[in-house]
């Protein structure tokens, strides 16, 4: 009897904090969900679930002659593929040659790896923006894929590295001795073995440049080159609360896809980082 | 026989000394196709790096001397390519000592050297992993190293609006801009207590959202729990949200004139408004709330994982023991967490202690100090951002991110010394 009313307790109490939990989480997206359904163009006096729901807001994000939303979720998704095939080419080599061979630099390149990886790459802010300014770098989009492909480069190449460890090295010797190139071995012999590293790195590599704001915000200075992060930015800070339904509706429209994305492969992310994690 | 010889005959000397001058050495050792690659590519160094040299060590050292002619910046950067091929050229030379060295040395020993075909085939096998770490290297060096050493150097000189080229010439000033940080009043005052919100935001922030995802996470835990898999579904949602665009709208539900968190949340309880915004406190206490928003599904998510593989003879024992609930969780659930998701916990407090995303898009730093060089919920990220691109104090910002480095650097080496791979035998 008394064991019962203690699981009830417990289980009431579990139940509770849960509640309170998720109430919290889903409370700010109930209401800007409902502030995208606004009618007005501000929010003042409006309510979470609207009276007069209207499909307005993302209209007019639709309209290429008044709105550049499109432009930027265009933009945004270039650089993020780009991005991701330039670094998960670059670093499955490098993976691969740091797990592999043996030569002359390569404890101290993985040592540089290892200490790069630990600075952001946005704090060397000042250089990136003078040296953008200097190369007549800023305003494109080729300069953004450059930093967000180096940037990703340190940690995702130990990550690599780490995974091509666990595959024998029997593998490599016995195609070697079939006769097998260096590049035949890694491209048909190692590479299909390590596909779900590189999903996760190329998970990463994509959701990375797709989340970041400093760096495109350093970089980027016209509204037709804007990616999504600085242009919804522009959005609220332009005139804050004058198009904040305008900005809702945007937002809604970014995380929607993005996070149905994320919730369906966060499996692979999950073992992916405490690989990472463990290994360095 | 051999060792006689070896003591005896001194190519490996000869043949080191001669290669002082590249290729030489080599012609020494009879390998003249080596020997040629080496000479052609000596010269071809010098006549296509002589300019590049000249001009970018001279003006290293001056940041140049006669306006409108020399721009200090250009040649700034002009000096670090400089040093790098310079640094590449070395190495290279190093290489042919050591080539000629090796070979003399093989001499020595009566060893016969490899043939052209089979120097061909080493160039190859050694060779290979080098072409394949090239292309991210030569990447890495300009869009990481270079703008790193560039950021060095600047802290050392008196790059700000007023020394700006092309119309003026930056001169090297030494550590003055690190005491004028240190000694300078208004420099000093702003320094202490950006540095100081820096420390208690990240110790603040990423603890709470550690105990919180923990917590969630062992409740969400137990077995006679209903709707698990939809509670984690929704639990996990912050984490999948795009941050930037929460903290966008979280800077909305705070606003002081339509945001939802005043007139709908506070007014249902009959509380007055907050100035979120404009009042120091009230914007650093939302800021903690916002982060432990963004931040507490990464660890739950982490936690999950790490609570679904601890083996349930552990709770069995536990209970055959006779220990309670809390006993177990203290002395088998949480130390088993904390070991498996350490290292990711120290990131943790790294990431928040350079998240300039949740401080620039919730409030600009602001409000604004009075006296102050940077807002009052500013960190050392953002207030390096607004002197870079508000008051364009480059120098002062590049001494600053140095000193943000140092931090960073100095925290992480001594995580990684602690944890176990780095010692590992074939890890490195």
């Amino acid at each position: 009897m008394n064991m019962k009313r203690q699981k009830l307790i417990r289980l009431t109490l579990s139940y509770i904090a849960i509640l309170i939990a998720v109430t919290i989480v889903i409370y700010p997206v109930l209401w800007i969900v409902g502030s995208s359904f606004n009618p007005g163009n501000s929010l003042s006096g409006s309510t979470i679930i609207p009276k007069n729901a209207t499909l307005k807001h993302y209209q007019e994000l639709f309209d290429l002659s008044s709105s550049k939303y499109l432009l930027w979720y265009w933009n945004t998704l270039k650089i993020c593929i780009i991005t991701m095939t330039f670094s998960v080419t670059m670093i499955a080599l490098m993976g691969y040659s740091f797990s592999r061979y043996r030569f002359i630099g390569r404890k101290n390149g993985l040592m540089t790896f290892l200490i790069l990886q630990m600075i952001p790459n946005f704090a060397a802010l000042i250089a990136i923006y003078v040296l953008a300014v200097q190369t007549k770098l800023i305003d494109t989009h080729f300069a953004l894929i450059l930093l967000y492909t180096g940037g990703l480069l340190p940690m995702n190449t130990w990550l690599a590295k780490g995974y091509f460890d666990t595959i024998p090295k029997e593998l490599d010797e016995s195609a070697r001795i079939d006769g097998a190139g260096h590049f035949r071995i890694f491209w048909q012999i190692i590479l299909p073995l390590a596909k779900p590293i590189l999903a996760v790195i190329a998970l990463f590599s994509f959701i990375t440049p797709f989340a970041d704001f400093i760096l495109a915000k350093v970089i980027l200075r016209s509204e037709e080159k804007f990616t999504l992060a600085v242009g919804l930015y522009n959005l609220v800070a332009k005139q804050f609360g004058g198009e904040f339904t305008k900005f809702a509706a945007g937002a809604v429209l970014i995380a929607i896809p993005i996070s149905l994305l994320f919730l369906s492969l966060q499996r692979y992310l999950i073992s992916g980082l405490t690989a990472g994690g463990t290994k360095g | 026989m051999i060792d006689t010889n070896a003591t005896k005959s001194t190519h490996r000397k000869r043949a080191f000394f001669l290669s002082f001058i590249p290729g030489v050495g080599q012609l020494y050792n009879r390998q003249y196709l080596k020997a040629f690659s080496f000479i052609v590519l000596t010269f071809s160094f010098i006549i296509a790096f002589k300019d590049l040299l000249n001009i970018g060590l001279w003006g290293l050292v001056t940041l140049g001397e006669q306006l409108p002619r020399d721009h200090s910046v250009f040649l700034l950067v002009e000096g670090i390519i400089a040093v790098l091929v310079l640094l590449l050229g070395l190495c290279v030379y190093a290489l042919n000592l050591y080539d000629a060295h090796l070979n003399g040395k093989r001499r020595d020993l009566g060893i016969q050297l490899n043939s052209i075909r089979e120097q061909y085939r080493n160039v190859i096998d050694t060779g290979f992993p080098y072409l394949m770490l090239s292309p991210g290297f030569f990447l890495l060096i300009f869009v990481v190293i270079f703008p790193i050493l560039f950021v060095i150097l600047l802290a050392f000189t008196n790059y700000d609006l007023y020394h700006s080229p092309p119309a003026r010439l930056v001169d090297w000033v030494g550590f003055q801009n690190f005491i004028d940080i240190f000694k300078l009043d208004i420099w000093r005052r702003t320094f202490i207590s950006v540095l100081s919100w820096t420390v208690i935001w990240t110790f603040i922030a990423t603890t709470v959202q550690i105990t919180i995802g923990i917590f969630l996470a062992v409740l969400l835990n137990q077995k006679d729990l209903k709707f698990k898999k939809l509670f984690r579904t929704i639990l996990i949602l912050p984490w999948a949200i795009p941050a930037f665009v929460s903290i966008l709208v979280f800077a909305g539900m705070f606003n002081e004139s339509f945001g939802a968190i005043n007139n709908d949340l506070l007014a249902f309880f009959g509380i007055d408004p907050i100035p979120w915004l404009t009042s120091p406190f009230w914007a650093k206490f939302a800021l903690i709330l916002i982060q432990s928003w963004l931040g507490f599904p990464f660890i739950f998510a982490m936690v999950t994982g790490v609570l679904q593989s601890i083996p349930e003879e552990l709770y069995e024992a536990g209970t055959v023991d006779g220990a309670t609930m809390l006993q177990k969780f203290r002395s088998i659930t949480l130390p088993l967490i904390l070991y498996a998701i350490a290292p990711i916990l120290i990131t943790q407090y790294t990431f928040n202690f350079n998240n300039f995303n949740v401080i620039f898009l919730f409030n600009g730093g602001g409000p604004p100090m009075p006296g102050q060089t940077a807002g009052s919920t500013d960190i050392l990220i953002s207030w390096i951002y607004s002197l870079t691109l508000e008051s364009k104090q480059y120098a002062k910002a590049a001494a600053v991110t140095m000193l943000l480095s140092l931090i960073v650097i100095s925290v992480a080496l001594w995580q990684f010394r602690r944890t176990k791979s780095f010692k590992e035998e074939d890890m490195m």
